[in-house]
Parts: structure tokens; C-alpha cells; sequence
């Protein structure tokens, strides 16, 4: 839709852009190379959210649970089964996919603001779930120290694996937002009444687009586990989901990588503002402020408006 | 082709169609006339399954087909233009087309695009940009991806300049002599008057006269009393 660059140029920065990913574990201290990890999956998880939120119009509210259900598969797998850990990364999107499966089909039934809400509800369920059930989970410690196969058990090749993942996975997810089936379900975020005329299953779509939204989510939750080696309850709270909204919001929520920039500048705050002061959320929120007011768009739809004006 | 049984249909508690009867055979165009606010558009709806009527029934190609949620009677072959005509104005003209359901191979983007010329020089546009003219194209083509059997077209020429007008009554006739039955609901009678083989006077819910386009033609006390001619 949006011809911002031409396509050889586009090209070109994104090939400079993955070049500097590809070489940032050569120069950077190893903090810094775990920030970028961080940075990434959460940006996946944004942008796994944006399919719903931003190209669905579907008030996906409670999108964490599916991150979080992913990482504690995935955990939960390799510590409790003894099998291959490689076959819990399998597990942990397959099991979000699972979860955001009977939990679509128990809330499409309702629209817009009911469906974020009872999502909101059911989402908190599993939480309480997680976190009470001490003898399975860990409860409220979580669960540290995932062994790891040998190969991405070191901070720079869960750097690597991370990124790779993670590329392959926005790939695919821009493939999807451009196929038919993409298409038709930016026109049923525009009508749904007028999708149904043509002839399109609106809540199936729905249904079909909430369970590759949580594929994904569960995913970064998989890449959680490598990076950090840890599963704690927070992953799947509300106020997670909140903060990846903001994340879609910030970023831009109608450009296809507007969520991984958001993703970017929150965790960034985060980490640096936080040094300074606890109250950086004070930070954040007249940061959010400010873009409300003056870039409705995110900062990507504002950098790619001047960008489409220039040229 | 489509039988239309003695229809009510009600908004919350007001009740707009009264014993509505309307039949299209195959290959026919039948004109559904009236004014403002007479109920033409909720006939529409109704048989789209937009406003399920509370009583009657509504037949297509003999099967019944009351209460049907509409992407289901659009997989079946009926094909709606809406009277709003609005396109998905986010997607381009040609991602308009791409998302249809395809029931059959026997329409498809160069039949459409060789019906409508003036659709595929601007293909890559956002819909959302085009002109009401345009627009009009656009929504007729969307439901003609489908392969229809029976199009619904709900005052197409409504807001149009004459021009236009003129060019879409011949692409009308065009997809009559395709083979495509259509209901058309119109108040601009004499535009009507060109397309269709025979009308249905409808006025405050109920259908009032019915008849071949010859003899409503002839009649002057019906034009006069319910479309104002």
C-alpha cells in the first residue's frame, strides 16, 4: 500500500540493517547484545499482536498469555519431559496456538471492546492458573535456569538464534499481511458486514488470524526461555499485555514494523530511564502524551508520512 | 430463479415489509421501484439475510434460504451491491477483487476487468480514493468475482452524473446478456425503465403493482400515485 521507498532502496537499508544485526555481537559488551535479544523477541511479539490489533481491528487486550503460555511450555518441556530440548520449542508455540485457539472460539463470539474484555478475563484465568500451581510451574518464583542445547546456551548464539528466528518469523508474518487472506482481513477491520456480502467467513477469519497472532507470540515466548533462561508469572499478567498495546500503539500500528521500533523505545526507556529514576513509566506516559497528540499515527507512520511527502 | 413468499420484516418493533411477494426468473432483469423510504432497500437486505424477515420465505433455485447468514448466500450465487456502495478504502482496487470468495471459475479479473476498462488503469489505487462513479464500478465488479447467479443491486445509479448513468446501464445490460439475473431497485424510474422485463411497484411496505415494464409503462395513475412521474 504504503510506497515509501522504492523497492531497490528498501532493499538496500534492509540489507545495511541486517549486516549491523549480524556484526553488533563482534563489538558490544554482552549486556547490550541481551538488550537487542530483549529488543527482538518483544518486537516479534508487537508485531504478532499488530496482526490482530492493527490489521484485524480485533481488541486482542490480553495478547501476553500467549507469549506467556509459550515460554512456560517450552520450559516446562525440557525440564519436566528429559526428552530433546529442542522438541520444546516446538511445543511452546504449538501450545499457544492451542490456547489461542479455544480461547478464540470462546470470544468471538463477541465484537470490538466485549471481546478485549472477557479476553482480559479468561487471559487472567490461566494466570492465577500458573501462579497458584506451585508443584507444576514454580507459582510466584517461576522457573530459572532452563538447560539449553550447548549450541544457543551462550549469550551471543541466543543472540544469533534469536535474530534468525525472528527474521524468518516477521518475514512470514509480512507474507501474510500481503496475501489474499491479509487483504481480506484489513476489509473486515474496515466492515465486517460488507466482508460477509462477499462471501467471507468473518469469525473464521478472525478465528484463523487470532491463532497465527498467538503461533507467533508463543515463539518469542520460546525465545524468552534462550535468552533469559527463566519463566516467571509476569509473562503472562495483563500489564504486560498493556505495555505491548503501547508498544503497537507508540511504534505505529498500521506500519508493518511500527511494533518492533515500539518494542525498541520501550525497552530502551526501561532499562536507561530506569537507572535513573523507578517512576519511568512517568517517563513513558508523557511520551504517550505526546504522540497521541502530535504523531496519531506512531512514530514509524510519522517518519513514513514525511518520507512519502519528500519524495 | 428466486421466489420471495409473503415476507414481514421488522426493525426492533417498527414493521417495515408488509406480505412482500417478489419472483425473479432466471435471466431476467425485474426493476423494484419506489420511493425514498418505501422499503426497497430492507427488501434488499432482507433477502441478503441483513434483516432476517420474521415471517415468509424466501426461495433460491428452489431451496429455502430464510434467516441464511449472507457470506453464505453469497457462496451459493447471490451477489449484493449495497446502496451505500462502499469498497474496502484501505486495500487497492485490485486486493478489492483478490478477497472475494470464488464459487466458480466462470467470472474472474479479466472478465471483470474487460467489463469495467476503466477499473484496471487504476488498479493499484487505493480504493478509498476513487470517485463515486468509480466506487460504483468497483462494488459492482467485487460481487461479480463471486460468479453470481442472481445480483441484488440496490439504486446503482444513485449520485451519479449522467454520464456515468449511461455507461453503467449498459454494463448492466451486458451482465443480463451474460446470463445473470438481477434484481434492481431504483427511484429513478426512467433509467430503470431501459433494463428492466418487468417491475414491482413497492410503496410504504407493501408491493402495490406488478407488473411487465410495457404495461407499467402504459399505466399513468400508478406512476402518478406511487413514483411520482
Amino acid at each position: 500500500m504504503e510506497k515509501v521507498f522504492s523497492r531497490k532502496k528498501a532493499i538496500i537499508w534492509g540489507f545495511i540493517g541486517l549486516i549491523i544485526l549480524f556484526i553488533f555481537p563482534l563489538f558490544l559488551p554482552r549486556f547490550y547484545v541481551y538488550l537487542i535479544s530483549i529488543i527482538l523477541l518483544t518486537g516479534l511479539l508487537a508485531t504478532s499482536l499488530n496482526i490482530v490489533l492493527g490489521y484485524g481491528g480485533i481488541f486482542q487486550f490480553h495478547h501476553a498469555v500467549f507469549y506467556g503460555a509459550g515460554a512456560y511450555a517450552t520450559a516446562l518441556m525440557i525440564i519436566k519431559s528429559g526428552l530433546t530440548p529442542w522438541l520444546g520449542f516446538l511445543v511452546g508455540p504449538l501450545v499457544s496456538v492451542l490456547l489461542s485457539l479455544i480461547m478464540g472460539i470462546i470470544c468471538i463470539r463477541l465484537s470490538k471492546l466485549y471481546f478485549g474484555m472477557f479476553q482480559i478475563s479468561l487471559g487472567s484465568l490461566v494466570w492465577i492458573i500458573v501462579y497458584r500451581w506451585y508443584s507444576f510451574t514454580g507459582g510466584d518464583d517461576g522457573i530459572h535456569g532452563v538447560p539449553l542445547p550447548d549450541i544457543i546456551s551462550s549469550p551471543t548464539s541466543a543472540y544469533y538464534f534469536t535474530l534468525v528466528i525472528t527474521l524468518i518469523s516477521i518475514f512470514i508474518m509480512y507474507k501474510i499481511i500481503k496475501s489474499p487472506f491479509g487483504s481480506a482481513l484489513q476489509g473486515i477491520r474496515d466492515n465486517p458486514v460488507r466482508s460477509e456480502m462477499i462471501g467471507i467467513n468473518v469469525k473464521r477469519h478472525q478465528l484463523l488470524a487470532l491463532i497465527i497472532a498467538g503461533f507467533f507470540a508463543g515463539i518469542a515466548g520460546s525465545l524468552f526461555v534462550v535468552v533469559d533462561n527463566t519463566v516467571f508469572p509476569d509473562m503472562l499478567f495483563w500489564t504486560l499485555s498493556l505495555e505491548i498495546l503501547i508498544m503497537c500503539l507508540l511504534g505505529g500500528w498500521f506500519s508493518f514494523l511500527g511494533p518492533m521500533l515500539g518494542a525498541a523505545i520501550i525497552i530502551l526507556l526501561r532499562t536507561f530511564v530506569s537507572t535513573f529514576t523507578s517512576y519511568w513509566t512517568l517517563v513513558l506516559g508523557i511520551l504517550m502524551m505526546f504522540v497521541i497528540f502530535f504523531l496519531p499515527n506512531g512514530v514509524l507512520g510519522y517518519i513514513e508520512e514525511k518520507l512519502s511527502k519528500k519524495s | 430463479m428466486l421466489d420471495v413468499i409473503g415476507i414481514h420484516t421488522y426493525y426492533g418493533l417498527s414493521h417495515i415489509l408488509f406480505d412482500v411477494s417478489i419472483k425473479v426468473d432466471k435471466g431476467e432483469v425485474v426493476g423494484l421501484l419506489g420511493r425514498n423510504g418505501a422499503g426497497k432497500s430492507t427488501t434488499m437486505k432482507s433477502i441478503m439475510g441483513l434483516t432476517p424477515p420474521k415471517e415468509g420465505k424466501i426461495l433460491f433455485k428452489g431451496e429455502e434460504i430464510t434467516g441464511e447468514k449472507p457470506f453464505k448466500l453469497f457462496r451459493k450465487g447471490i451477489g449484493y451491491v449495497p446502496d451505500d456502495r462502499r469498497v474496502f478504502a484501505d486495500l487497492s482496487v485490485d486486493d478489492n477483487l483478490e478477497i472475494v470468495f470464488r464459487r466458480g471459475n466462470e467470472w474472474n479479473k479479466k472478465r471483470v476487468y474487460d467489463l469495467f476498462p476503466a477499473l484496471e488503469e487504476i488498479k493499484n489505487r487505493r480504493a478509498g480514493n476513487l470517485s463515486g462513479g468509480e466506487q460504483q464500478m468497483l462494488t459492482i465488479a467485487r460481487a461479480l468475482m463471486g460468479s453470481p447467479e442472481l445480483l441484488l443491486l440496490d439504486e446503482p445509479t444513485e449520485g451519479l452524473a449522467p454520464l456515468i448513468v449511461r455507461d453503467l446501464e449498459e454494463q448492466i445490460l451486458k451482465l443480463k446478456n451474460a446470463g445473470i439475473s438481477i434484481l434492481l431497485s431504483e427511484q429513478n424510474i426512467r433509467s430503470a425503465m431501459k433494463l428492466i422485463d418487468r417491475a414491482y411497484v413497492i410503496d410504504n411496505g407493501r408491493i402495490r403493482y406488478e407488473g411487465t415494464a410495457a404495461e407499467l409503462e402504459a399505466n399513468e395513475e400508478v406512476k402518478k400515485k406511487y413514483l411520482m412521474v
